[in-house]
């Protein structure tokens, strides 16, 4: 039992706060994991002319995950920016659950598509 | 230059970036990869990955204002992403095999073009109120809020829209950028939606198409954490502080010279990208 009607106002609402608080989680990560590298590494000479690929590790979710668990500054950097990416992909995924709830089933429709093509590059592409 | 360094020179000019990008509504991703490329000498792939996810950071944070306004339209924003994600999709993979050379002559050509269209102005499309079928059947037509009430407003040319959205989304993953101009273009001129209408869409629409593409180059190994964390922090900080100062600056000479910015960095990218091939 709904107390408010559902509407495209509420849903802009939800999706406001969801796209801050992602945002603000995922620098405060980063912002986390850059101390850290900074700490550890600062001293080390920076070069990013010749384009290498970063290390399988630092590419993928599970090594990302794994990476940041163990303190790595550069493994939760880049789980801070896993976060900012998954912040529109948690907003997409919101959306179909508000469509449905106003049993718009066209727009479910066209939300899940955009949604299959996001979770498809973040992992269907490893 | 040693780490420390590199991060404090690259935060502080990413949050110059990300400030005037807010103050003008250019955007901060397009000086971001020539500024990083030009003065850092950062490979051109590296500068693009990181470039790309600080457009997720500040179009989330925009879209978080934006979205409660209530000039955003979610269904038009939702049906174009699916366009502007696959077209994001295809860039990606595009990138991964175009020459270096060649991304930096089309970032220059599209600096320069983004400086012609800020220096245009905003045109003034007349807006027509005879709904459109295809629109009226997807539920497109809208409301937004102005002095008088709401506003209602119909929505045109959904095919033709959709496809430039196709280019705006490779475009943007291509080059790592928002590619708003572009966007905007699509839902002014061609799908005659009011102004504010569709720069509030875009933006909204900016970080899910960047999203579809970040995946790819984060699997690919374009993502370097000791470049994107100053850059994704400078740029979002810098961009906050712009839209708070937003209401109390006039912007007009500030858009002037940032377009002169523009247009010096897209010559020097062509000139770059030449000189590499030749």
């Amino acid at each position: 039992m709904h107390s408010k009607p559902w509407t495209d106002r509420r849903m802009e609402n939800i999706v406001g706060n969801l796209l801050r608080a992602g945002v603000l989680l995922s620098a405060l990560v980063v912002l986390s994991g850059g101390v850290l590298f900074l700490m550890r590494h600062g001293r080390s000479p920076s070069d990013y002319r010749v384009f290498r690929g970063e290390p399988s590790e630092l590419r993928h979710i599970s090594g990302i995950v794994r990476g940041a668990l163990k303190g790595s500054g550069r493994g939760l950097i880049q789980l801070g920016l896993l976060l900012l990416i998954a912040t529109p992909v948690a907003r997409v995924a919101f959306s179909i659950f508000g469509f449905s709830e106003e049993k718009d089933w066209m727009y479910v429709g066209f939300t899940t598509i955009v949604l299959a093509i996001l979770l498809y590059s973040l992992i269907g592409t490893s | 230059m040693n780490v420390l360094e590199f991060s404090l020179l690259v935060g502080v000019s990413s949050l110059a970036a990300g400030f005037l990008g807010a103050l003008t509504g250019l955007g901060g991703g397009v000086v971001l990869v020539p500024l990083l490329t030009i003065f850092f000498h950062v490979d051109i792939r590296y500068a693009i990955g990181a470039s790309l996810i600080s457009v997720i950071g500040t179009s989330s944070g925009a879209a978080a204002a934006y979205v409660k306004e209530g000039f955003s339209n979610i269904r038009i924003g939702m049906f174009l992403e699916i366009a502007t994600t696959l077209g994001a999709l295809l860039g990606a993979f595009l990138a991964l095999h175009v020459p270096t050379a060649a991304l930096a002559i089309i970032f220059g050509l599209v600096l320069l073009y983004s400086a012609y269209l800020s220096g245009r102005g905003q045109p003034i499309v007349p807006l027509d109120d005879h709904p459109d079928p295809l629109a009226t059947r997807l539920r497109m037509n809208g409301s937004y809020p102005s002095l008088s009430g709401p506003r209602d407003y119909y929505v045109h040319r959904v095919p033709t829209g959709f496809s430039i959205m196709f280019g705006a989304g490779l475009l943007s993953a291509l080059l790592g950028i928002g590619s708003g101009a572009v966007k905007v273009l699509a839902m002014d001129q061609a799908m005659k939606i009011p102004f504010k209408v569709s720069t509030t869409t875009s933006n909204f629409m900016i970080g899910v198409t960047a999203a579809a593409s970040a995946g790819v180059y984060l699997n690919r190994g374009y993502v370097d954490p000791g470049l994107a964390m100053p850059v994704v922090l400078g740029v979002l900080f810098g961009a906050l502080l712009g839209s708070r100062l937003l209401a109390h600056v006039k912007t007009r000479s500030l858009r002037i010279v940032f377009s002169i910015v523009i247009v010096a960095l897209g010559i020097e990218m062509l000139y770059k990208g030449f000189s590499a091939v030749m």
